[in-house]
């Protein structure tokens, strides 16, 4: 890699990065750096300081905070997969993460540095805003909490500041629910063409609650509110819960690009969401 | 796994770990970008952002003021000593061979060519500075597509240069045999298809790299290439620097798969920079440098019609081509296709053959060798029109074949397009394919899915392939008008000690010579595997050699290998009979060891031969104080791996997702060094064969920029998107060298598209689907099932 030249700092706490930042002319934050590093190779992004968030343990693990679960920013990939308590508490999370990539990059790339990157075809996002995750960040002005609904402004951008650091996300433990992520891509090792992130609750024979975000059907994650009207209620049936999925890219806008036009995405939203809906209410 | 012996005969056959490995797997290697000369400079290439441009100024003065810059040049500042860029294979006497500038001077032809340079002391002020550098370009109209690059009034690629001659066409090479027209006339059924051959990126997983290093009034060249001897030749030709001034290293080299058959720009000026500069230079691609401007593969339009008989007999095939050139002819361009015409009638028998090739040049990067070069090309049209017309008459593929193809009591066959087949026993392949297949079982479940109207469908498709390899007769050549012979080289020498060195012109970049040559060599001579040190990539070390392509590396260098022991082996005796007081005839020679035959007299080792020779204090008359030998070898034929390959897919209706099911390969590459390795070659061919059928194609936009040009766009695919694949083997030892070997480097690549592409055409014929534009995307399968299903529905939905 052959970026151009930048300053390195690797602040000890989260005050000193948040001070680092508020001094610095365009700097940027590093968490993994997998999808920074690619910026910085091909010259997409200048930053004359890149503050690493490497050294920040703090930022680093999961914790039981009674109805939430709160994972460090800093926490990889691979740490998520692995994690007794999001299997038990937050399995959809496991389940996409564990979709990303490859090996390599899991243990590097971090789950906040997914979120705070906002790709939309990146798998992670779609999972926080369907499971109404909140973010906790830390900024000049002090710490603050911005619900998932929130967070996602538009393509590679959120809520965060220059000045701000992302430190945790906050998932509600969903009881009762159950979860299915849905990726559709062309090589097994590759970003999403489209992907569904799907939550159920079921009230025996039927669907009391459905909750789906979508991956890459917009400049930013999407929720697919009207399939969640759709469903509740629906006997939990694969027809019925295809049929719901119907509406899945209303108030889309896929974007076009070489692996599918928009038309083939808004039928795979469809298709999708159907199957991801089955496979969360256990049919 | 088996174990293999340790040392002493039965070497060949035995899948010996690689010695490569322990070094290659723990890092200890010398790719050539780890190469550090003392006051190196690094180089940088400003390129082309227009497909099509006259440049009207470049200012190098800005980047000149750059911190660490020592030069920045044009390819002005070049154009009296650059040259052109060689092409080696005028395939007709008429060819358009227009200039190819290493640096462009005037006009730029494609995305990526490089325009102006600069030097500095370190990678990143150079890489820095080359945003300073100035360069004007007036656009010209791009020509991208080569069906619109053959029409009236299309801008010219090469207009600028005065070569054009007003069109775009390059060449046209014909070729007939048999009474075409007949054929086709009297034929019960004509079937005609187009096939494209997307454009495909060799992708290796080592960059291109040069380093270059002036000694004097000499050179040494490091280069991450397949051909070193090659590259020393052309540099020598193009630059006028002589020859023997010019030493070439091909040090650890990460990959080709043809895209390091070349001669680059970035070699020539790397020489010519070191010579201006008097200092050690280096320059390496970065990846989207790499995708845009190391040698594309493939791009061709086939237009193939063949005609049979009700019965399924094949009669007659026409075959007419559009290849793209891309924007310049590069060092076996124009040659690609042209092996490509004698492998179109594949295994099969018939009275009339015709091909026709247009070359077309286009402002995209130059197309040359890739896997298989004109080979997979020509096996995919055979194999996908023969399985259609297969359907057409209502026939099992299969069976179709079985009644076209030569059958094994006719070899040595001499073919349509004139080749002449040594060996080769399609039934025992094919038989123990279906076998291992479940061919019926797999048909029966095809049958059930149909029936039940399944979502998944499943389709089957078959490649009974075979291919030319082993480059090659240089009598040959010289008839195809090739710059080149293809014979191969190696020497072997007996050290003092009874250790051997074998030197080799070929040049492996990841095959395992260094193992097959010593398991070759470990047999001849009886020596052990680990006293056998093989030498190679370094035209200093190696001077006689004709590198590693089109899988002729064991056919014709390991031949030669062969040949060479055999000299040693003659000159051991010689001198054996002397110490041993025996007559040379009475002499046997096994397990290393020579005997007097009939006798219980003590036997000697050919490492006490090699140490008397060394000695030399008592040789026989006329003998001299060496027990060494080289052999040159040119190969009378080509050779001819066959195989049969069938592959199992599902496709999922509602989404086009293809799911490769199982694949099984059956290939004859006659006699085996090292199973193992060959296993990888078929693991790897698959891998790029089936990559072909499904997953990748460098796109150009209608402005002509590369939109594939990162890792993330251009899909290759990894382990995780094949399936475990079932390999065997027959071997039907050829006839045409010693050894017996065919050569396996390509036959996987060559063999799996066709297979692949018409399983998911197999699985969705159903809906009316016929033939699928590779790479067989999701997207592309979920169209071809929604158009044929409209289709079918306008037609009175009777499907
Ligand atoms: C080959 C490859 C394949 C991939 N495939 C996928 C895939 O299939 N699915 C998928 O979802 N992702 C994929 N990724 C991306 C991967 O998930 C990355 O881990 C992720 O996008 C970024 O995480 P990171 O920790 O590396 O962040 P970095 O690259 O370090 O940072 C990314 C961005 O977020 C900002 N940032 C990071 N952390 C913080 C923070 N705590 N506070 C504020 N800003 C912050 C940075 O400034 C930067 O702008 C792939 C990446 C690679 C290299």
């Amino acid at each position: 890699m052959i970026p151009a030249q930048f300053d390195y700092v690797r602040p000890g706490d989260v005050a000193e990065a948040v001070r680092v930042l508020a001094e610095s002319e365009e700097p940027k934050v590093m968490a993994g750096g997998q999808s920074l590093t690619p910026l910085l190779r091909f010259r997409l992004a200048y930053p004359d300081v890149v503050v690493d968030l490497g050294g920040l343990t703090e930022l680093r693990g999961v914790a039981d905070e009674g109805e939430w679960l709160r994972i460090g920013a800093m926490t990889t990939h691979d740490e998520v997969i692995h994690d007794p308590l999001v299997a038990a508490h937050c399995p959809l999370l496991a389940q996409a993460t564990h979709t990303v990539a490859d090996p390599a990059v899991r243990h590097r790339g971090t789950l906040g540095g997914s979120l705070a990157h906002a790709d939309p075809a990146g798998d992670l996002p779609a999972v926080a805003l369907a499971l109404d995750a909140e973010f906790l960040v830390s900024g000049e002005d002090g710490d603050r909490a911005v619900p998932a609904s929130e967070f996602f402004q538009d393509y590679l951008t959120t809520v965060l500041d220059i000045g701000d650091v992302l430190t945790a996300v906050r998932f509600p433990k969903l009881t009762g629910w159950s979860f299915h992520y849905k990726k559709f891509s062309q090589t097994a090792q590759a970003w999403a063409i489209v992907g569904v992130a799907a939550a159920v609750r079921r009230d025996d024979g039927s669907v009391a609650e459905a909750r789906v975000g979508l991956t890459n059907m917009g400049s930013t994650p999407i929720r697919a509110r009207q399939v969640e009207e759709a469903c509740r209620g629906v006997p939990a049936r694969t027809d019925a819960l295809r049929e719901a999925a119907q509406s899945a890219d209303a108030g889309t806008d896929p974007p076009n690009d070489l692996s599918a036009q928009a038309d083939y995405r808004r039928h795979l939203a469809r298709v999708l969401t159907g199957r991801a809906l089955a496979a969360a209410a256990g049919l | 796994m088996t174990m293999a012996p340790e040392s002493g005969t039965d070497q060949v056959g035995s899948p010996r770990l690689r010695k490569e490995d322990a070094r290659l797997i723990t890092g200890q290697t010398e790719w050539t970008d780890n190469i550090q000369q003392t006051g190196m400079l690094h180089v940088a290439f400003l390129r082309s952002p227009h497909a099509h441009a006259r440049i009207t100024s470049v200012d190098t003065s800005a980047a000149m003021q750059q911190p660490g810059v020592v030069a920045a040049y044009s390819g002005a500042d070049f154009a009296d000593e650059q040259g052109s860029l060689p092409c080696a294979w005028p395939v007709t006497e008429d060819m358009l061979l227009p200039a190819h500038p290493p640096m462009a001077v005037d006009e730029v032809r494609y995305v990526g060519e490089a325009v102006a340079c600069v030097v500095a002391r370190d990678a990143y002020s150079a890489a820095d500075a080359l945003e300073a550098l100035d360069v004007e370009f007036e656009p010209l109209p791009a020509v991208i597509d080569m069906e619109s690059a053959l029409a009236e009034d299309t801008p010219l690629v090469h207009e600028g240069s005065g070569q054009g001659q007003g069109s775009n066409k390059a060449f046209e090479w014909p070729m007939a045999v048999g009474d075409v027209d007949s054929a086709f006339e009297g034929a019960d059924i004509v079937l005609t298809r187009r096939y494209h051959q997307q454009r495909l990126i060799p992708a290796a997983m080592e960059p291109r790299s040069v380093v270059c290093r002036p000694d004097g009034d000499a050179f040494t060249l490091w280069s991450a290439t397949q051909v070193p001897h090659i590259v020393r030749l052309m540099l020598a030709m193009t630059t006028g620097i002589p020859e023997h001034k010019i030493r070439v290293i091909a040090p650890d080299v990460g990959g080709g798969f043809g895209s390091k058959l070349q001669v680059t720009a970035e070699e020539v000026l790397a020489l010519l920079l070191a010579r201006r500069l008097r200092k050690p230079v280096k320059w390496t691609e970065t990846r989207t440098e790499g995708f845009q401007t190391t040698h594309h593969g493939r791009d061709q339009i086939q237009d193939v019609s063949i005609a049979a008989d009700s019965d399924g007999r094949i009669r007659g095939l026409k075959v007419d081509l559009l290849a793209d050139m891309g924007a310049y002819m590069m060092l076996v361009t124009p040659g690609v296709p042209i092996l490509g015409a004698f492998m179109f009638p594949g295994i099969y028998k018939m009275d009339a053959y015709s091909f026709h090739c247009t070359g077309v040049f286009t402002t995209k990067m130059p197309t040359d060798a890739y896997r298989g070069a004109g080979r997979p090309e020509a096996t995919y049209a055979i194999e996908r029109i023969v399985t259609e017309l297969a359907d057409e008459i209502g026939m099992d593929p299969m069976e179709l074949r079985r009644r076209n193809w030569i059958t094994h009591d006719e070899f040595p066959y001499t073919g349509i397009a004139g080749l002449t087949y040594d060996s080769g026993n399609y039934e025992a392949a094919t038989d123990r394919a279906v076998e291992l297949f479940d061919y019926d079982g797999l048909r029966a479940e095809q049958r059930r899915r149909r029936e039940s109207g399944d979502p998944v469908q499943l389709g089957i498709g078959i490649s009974t392939y075979t291919e030319m390899c082993g480059l090659a007769p240089s009598r040959v050549l010289g008839q195809l008008s090739y710059g080149a012979g293809g014979w191969e080289n190696a020497a072997v020498r007996m050290l003092p000690t009874g250790k051997v060195e074998v030197v080799t012109g070929t040049s492996p970049h990841g095959q395992g010579h260094v193992t097959s040559w010593s398991q070759i060599v470990a047999d001849q001579l009886g020596v052990p595997f680990e006293d056998v040190e093989v030498l190679h990539g370094d035209t200093r070390v190696a001077p006689k050699g004709m590198d590693t392509y089109g899988s002729r590396s064991l056919v014709v260098g390991g031949t030669a290998v062969v040949q060479a022991c055999d000299r040693v082996l003659d000159k051991a005796r010689r001198l054996a009979a002397h110490m041993m007081e025996a007559n040379e005839d009475d002499l046997e020679f096994s397990d290393g060891r020579f005997t007097v035959r009939g006798t219980e007299r003590p036997s000697t080792s050919l490492q006490e031969v090699a140490l008397a020779a060394f000695a030399a204090h008592d040789l026989p008359e006329g003998a001299e104080a060496s027990l060494d030998a080289d052999a040159t070898f040119d190969p009378e034929n080509f050779s001819y791996p066959h195989g049969t390959h069938l592959c199992a897919v599902e496709v999922d209706t509602e989404t086009g997702q293809v799911s490769l099911r199982s694949y099984t390969a059956v290939d004859d590459v006659g006699t085996v060094i090292n199973p193992s390795i060959v296993d990888g070659q078929v693991h790897g061919g698959l891998a790029q064969g089936i990559a072909q059928a499904l997953f990748e194609e460098a796109v150009y936009d209608t402005d002509g920029n590369l939109v594939t040009s990162t890792m993330a766009d251009y899909t290759v695919p990894t382990a995780a998107d094949l399936p475990d694949f079932t390999l065997d083997r027959t071997t039907t030892p050829a006839t045409t060298n010693p050894l017996g070997a065919k050569g396996v480097g390509e036959a996987g690549t060559i063999a799996s598209t066709p297979a692949v592409v018409g399983a998911v055409v197999d699985a969705l014929r159903p809906f009316g689907v016929r033939d699928m534009r590779m790479p067989c995307t999701p997207q592309r399968v979920w169209r071809a099932v929604a158009e044929a299903r409209e289709a079918g529905r306008s037609e009175g939905g009777q499907r």
